[in-house]
């Protein structure tokens, strides 16, 4: 099987100024990032805040230029943005993110913008429209009378399955998910997370799943990305990176994550705060927080390896046989 | 240090705290103690009332809000007394820290003349000794070379930071009480594990007590040792940390410890609460939570259950809760599937 969408060395170097006449000085927010996702498959993305998760997901939907490096989509170079090849294609990606209110028009129903993917993309005979639309709100648990509502009169709950609703109208084979639970309260969330798996595994979509919180990516993904300033450090499944994490910084990121009725104590705690992107660290980016960190770490850029079947780290000392040859 | 179980080691009582905006009401009347160095948690969802409570202790709502009820703190009446007396509680003897930093810092003075400000006021302290206590202070947030950042701005610094900089403040008064609201919601997962253990850190060093406001179940389990459910806009069920984990008893809290995905799970499917929180403008009749609650029976719907107290200090409000020694529904799916 080929992979549905392909990103290869990808790099957004974006000028940011420091204050108000600083001049511009180039900040790497993607650092070559490469990475595959398989038809209907998930994958979670982990890490820092400013590590570049966001950035990266508007990247693999062509929605951000990369300055280096390229994207394809079925085996084919994503067309240039604003393209009417680029638009065709997005109905096949949608994206869907935090803040469901921003998402919405507050002046449209619910009904009318789950159905505008489709006159955008002139997809369905304007007949079949009406129809579609209730049944995408059924999909994803609104109900009927809901229709005729405008986002302020439901809850935030429903105002994101409104939002997935649309996303889904045009049918599209990769769904881009930027932290699309994270504003909702825990009971909620479970219901949304049901949802999504169900029509996920329904229709086989491939996911993007941007999250910082571990325990939905634990659930929702098959296989996970870490990203740490700008690049990845660990990838694996699922069902191994949270039982056995090899990064130093995805040990330190599991086992950061409170979980009911286990004290703190034990844990590992890191010290130290995540670097400034306009500033990177030599060699390894984490080594100033790292607890392992040698002096090859200091120097060297480590480079993201396979350390074992389906699972790679960028580490010096987890996965560099450099490092092994020389102890 | 006192135990907690004398009556005169009571720091604060709340007694029928109500709260109303525009005639609705969200708040129906919270009672609740806090021992002195007590770590107390506040969990439920979202528009509960868990922020309102103490902002409407520390007579900190808007004037539109209407409070009545009773708040006292070593005994002392603060509801309805004179403006001065609250003023000088706030900050002092209480203190109050939120989500979002850059609401109580101010953007536009260096950091070390706002804690100077604020010893100043609560501590009169000047001068040197003002620079020497704000420099302890940042030390012992953890504030790394602080010296060289005395004068800097709100800005040059980290989310994280920021935090640590606003509990510093906090510390100024040297309070007995920390209303920490959220703290470490807008972080990240390891800077969130910094301010957690800063916190459990603080409360051993100082002995103040602490309130910790959170969703986040997880948080609450490590920072408190009691912890209080609210459903809206009341109390629901109140323990030990180590009790009310163990077993919940109110088909509520029991939800909501269902609902959250575990890091050590496989990828069961999750268990939700169905339904929604009520709107407190349209309260169901009975209990607020029958609607969503798989245990309701009739007489749910009908009269709403008042919070009674259990053994080993815990309350509950629930006419029909979970049977104490019922397991997690994600426990027996696993039995079942093994
Ligand atoms: N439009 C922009 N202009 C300048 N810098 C940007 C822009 N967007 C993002 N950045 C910078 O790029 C870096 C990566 O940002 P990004 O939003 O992708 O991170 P993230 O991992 O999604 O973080 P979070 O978890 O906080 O959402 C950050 O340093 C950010 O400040
Ligand atoms: N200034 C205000 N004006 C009107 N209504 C308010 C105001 N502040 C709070 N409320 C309402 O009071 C109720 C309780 O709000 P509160 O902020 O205490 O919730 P919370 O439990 O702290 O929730 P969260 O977890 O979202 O912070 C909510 O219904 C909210 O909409
Ligand atoms: S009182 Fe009834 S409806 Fe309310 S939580 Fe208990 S069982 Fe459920
Ligand atoms: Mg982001
Ligand atoms: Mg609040």
């Amino acid at each position: 099987m080929s992979p549905l969408i392909e990103a290869r060395g990808l790099v957004r170097v974006y000028q940011v100024r420091r204050g108000l006449f600083g001049r511009p000085i180039p900040v790497r927010a993607v650092d070559g990032v490469s990475l595959t996702v398989m038809p209907g498959e998930t994958l979670g993305i982990v890490g820092e805040s400013g590590s570049g998760k966001s950035t990266l997901g508007r990247m693999l939907l062509g929605v951000d230029d990369a300055q280096e490096g390229e994207v394809l989509f079925e085996g084919r170079p994503m067309p240039a943005m604003n393209t009417a090849e680029w638009r065709a294609l997005r109905a096949k990606m949608q994206l869907v993110y935090q803040d469901p209110l921003a998402a919405l028009d507050r002046r449209l129903t619910i009904a009318v913008q789950i159905g505008e993917p489709l006159e955008i993309h002139d997809l369905l005979p304007k007949e079949q429209r009406a129809s579609h639309v209730a049944e995408l709100m059924a999909a994803v648990g609104l109900r009927s009378d809901q229709a005729d509502r405008y986002p302020h009169e439901l809850s935030g709950g429903q105002r994101q399955r409104a939002v997935i609703a649309r996303a889904l109208a045009s049918r599209p084979r990769l769904l881009v998910c930027d932290e699309p639970v994270s504003a909702l309260d825990v009971s909620i969330q479970a219901q949304v997370v049901n949802m999504m798996r169900d029509l996920q595994e329904e229709h086989r979509i491939a996911m993007v799943f941007i999250s910082h919180d571990l325990k939905v990516v634990r659930n929702i993904a098959d296989r996970v990305a870490v990203m740490y300033l700008g690049r990845i450090v660990e990838e694996a499944s699922s069902d191994v990176l949270f039982k056995a994490p090899q990064h130093p910084y995805t040990q330190a990121l599991v086992s950061s994550v409170p979980v009911p009725g286990q004290l703190l104590e034990g844990r590992v705690i890191l010290q130290g705060e995540p670097p400034n992107p306009a500033n990177r660290p030599a060699g390894c980016a984490f080594h100033p927080r790292c607890p392992i960190a040698r002096d090859i770490c200091r120097s060297a850029v480590p480079q993201l390896r396979r350390i074992s079947e389906g699972r790679a780290a960028a580490c010096h000392v987890v996965a560099g046989e450099p490092v092994q040859a020389e102890a | 240090m006192d135990k907690n179980s004398a009556a005169g080691s009571r720091l604060v009582e709340l007694r029928d705290l109500r709260v109303a905006f525009d005639g609705v009401q969200v708040l129906h009347g919270i009672n609740l103690d806090v021992a002195k160095g007590e770590a107390l948690g506040l969990v439920g969802e979202s528009g509960c009332g868990k922020s309102v409570t103490w902002l409407a202790a520390l007579g900190l709502l808007p004037g539109k809000a209407m409070v009545s009820g009773s708040v006292k703190l070593d005994g002392q009446e603060l509801a309805g007394g004179p403006r001065s007396v609250l003023e000088s509680v706030r900050g002092g003897r209480i203190a109050m820290i939120f989500q979002d930093p850059s609401s109580s810092l101010n953007p536009v003075l260096r950091i070390g003349r706002q804690i100077v400000e604020a010893l100043a006021v609560h501590r009169s302290l000047r001068g040197e000794a003002a620079r020497a206590e704000a420099l302890r202070l940042l030390d012992m947030v953890g504030i790394p070379d602080a010296r060289r950042r005395f004068d800097l701005y709100p800005h040059e610094f980290s989310g994280g930071q920021c935090q640590r900089l606003m509990i510093a403040m906090a510390l100024a008064g040297e309070p007995d009480l920390l209303v920490a609201d959220e703290p470490t919601t807008a972080l990240d997962a390891t800077i969130q594990a910094q301010i957690l253990d800063l916190l459990i850190r603080l409360r051993k060093e100082t002995g103040m007590a602490t309130v910790f406001i959170s969703h986040d179940l997880g948080a609450v389990s490590q920072v408190c040792e009691r912890v209080c459910v609210m459903y809206a806009g009341r109390i629901v069920e109140e323990g030990s940390v180590a009790d009310l984990f163990a077993a919940p008893r109110h088909p509520y809290t029991r939800g909501l410890f269902d609902a959250i995905p575990r890091l050590d799970g496989g990828r069961e499917r999750l268990i939700p609460i169905p339904g929604t929180v009520p709107n407190p403008k349209h309260l169901p009749k009975g209990c607020s939570f029958s609607p969503r609650c798989p245990r309701a029976e009739d007489g749910c719907r009908e009269a709403r259950p008042p919070l009674l107290a259990l053994d080993n200090g815990r309350k509950l409000a629930c006419f029909n809760p979970v049977p104490p020694v019922a397991k997690t529904a994600v426990r027996i799916v696993e039995e079942a599937l093994a």
